[in-house]
C-alpha cells in the first residue's frame, strides 16, 4: 500500500470533523449543502480504504461507495431545488432570516 | 530519489492540499469561492482513489460530483445571489463551541486511531490481493446487489421529478 491505513483514516476523520463544522457555522444554506458533501466523501475515503483488507469481497467498498455517490447527488440535488423554491419566495438563503415558523 | 518515495511524496501532498482546500469550503466569506474549493477538494479525493487502487470510482466521482453536482450547486449559487453579500457574515455565532466540541471530538478518535495497529492479524488476514476490475464491479452490481442497484434508480427518478416539482415556477 503506498499510503498506510491509519494515515488515510486520519485524512477521513479531518475531513469529515471540517464537513461537520461547515454544517454547524455556515449561515448560507447552499454553505450547509457543501458541507455535506464534504462529509459524506470522507465516509466514502473511509469505504475504499477499508475494502481491501476488511469487506469479505474487495468489490464490496466501491459498490457502497457508488451508491453513496449517487445519493449524495440526490440529496444535492433536491436541497438545491428546495433552496431555489425558498429564495424564490423570501428573497434570502440565511439560515437566519429563514423563521417563518415563528412569530 | 526512488519512484516510490515520489509517489508518496505527491500523494501526502495531495492530501494536504485537499485538507487545505476543504478548510477553504467551510471558512471563505465567498460563497462561490468556497465551491469552487469544493471542486479542489473532490479531485483530490479522486487522486486518493487511483492510489488507493480504485480507479473507476476516482472516473466516477471526477464525472459525478465535479461535472454533475458541482455544476448544479454553482447554478444555485448563481440564482441565489443577493448584491449586498459581501458585507453580511458568513459564520453564525456558534464558532467557537463548535470547534471546541469538534476538537475534542477529533482528539479522541485520533488518539485511538493511531494507537490501534492496524496490521494485526485479524485485519492483514483478510487482505485480499486480487485487483477490483470494472468487470468484477459490474458482475456484482448486476448480480449480488441488484436489488440496491434497482432501487436506486428509482430513486433517481423520483428525486428527478421532485427536484422539477419543486423548483418550478407556478
Amino acid at each position: 500500500m503506498l499510503i498506510p491505513l491509519d494515515h488515510i483514516l486520519i485524512f477521513s476523520l479531518l475531513l469529515f470533523s471540517i464537513g461537520v463544522y461547515g454544517v454547524l457555522v455556515r449561515r448560507n444554506v447552499i454553505g450547509i449543502l457543501i458541507s455535506i458533501e464534504l462529509i459524506l466523501n470522507a465516509v466514502n475515503v473511509n469505504l475504499i480504504a477499508f475494502s481491501p483488507s476488511t469487506a469479505e469481497n474487495p468489490v464490496m467498498g466501491q459498490v457502497f461507495t457508488i451508491f453513496v455517490i449517487t445519493l449524495a447527488a440526490v440529496a444535492a440535488t433536491v436541497g438545491l431545488a428546495i433552496v431555489l423554491a425558498l429564495y424564490r419566495i423570501r428573497r434570502t438563503v440565511y439560515t437566519d432570516e429563514i423563521n417563518l415558523l415563528r412569530w | 530519489m526512488t519512484l516510490v518515495i515520489l509517489a508518496k511524496l505527491f500523494i501526502y501532498s495531495i492530501l494536504c492540499l485537499s485538507l487545505a482546500a476543504a478548510l477553504g469550503v467551510v471558512l471563505l466569506p465567498n460563497i462561490f469561492h468556497a465551491a469552487l474549493c469544493l471542486v479542489g477538494t473532490l479531485i483530490g479525493v479522486a487522486a486518493l482513489y487511483i492510489a488507493l487502487q480504485a480507479e473507476f470510482i476516482a472516473v466516477v466521482q471526477i464525472l459525478l460530483y465535479v461535472g454533475a453536482v458541482m455544476t448544479v450547486v454553482i447554478f444555485a449559487i448563481m440564482l441565489t445571489q443577493r448584491i449586498a453579500d459581501r458585507t453580511i457574515p458568513q459564520t453564525n455565532k456558534q464558532s467557537l463551541p463548535a470547534v471546541a466540541a469538534i476538537g475534542a471530538f477529533v482528539a479522541i478518535v485520533g488518539s485511538h486511531l493511531l494507537k490501534m495497529d492496524w496490521s494485526k492479524a485479524g485485519w492483514a488476514g483478510l487482505v485480499h490481493s486480487t485487483r477490483v476490475s470494472v468487470l468484477d464491479l459490474g458482475k456484482a452490481l448486476l448480480g449480488e446487489y441488484v436489488f440496491p442497484f434497482e432501487v436506486i434508480s428509482v430513486v433517481l427518478i423520483a428525486a428527478l421529478v421532485g427536484a422539477v416539482v419543486v423548483a418550478r415556477k407556478d
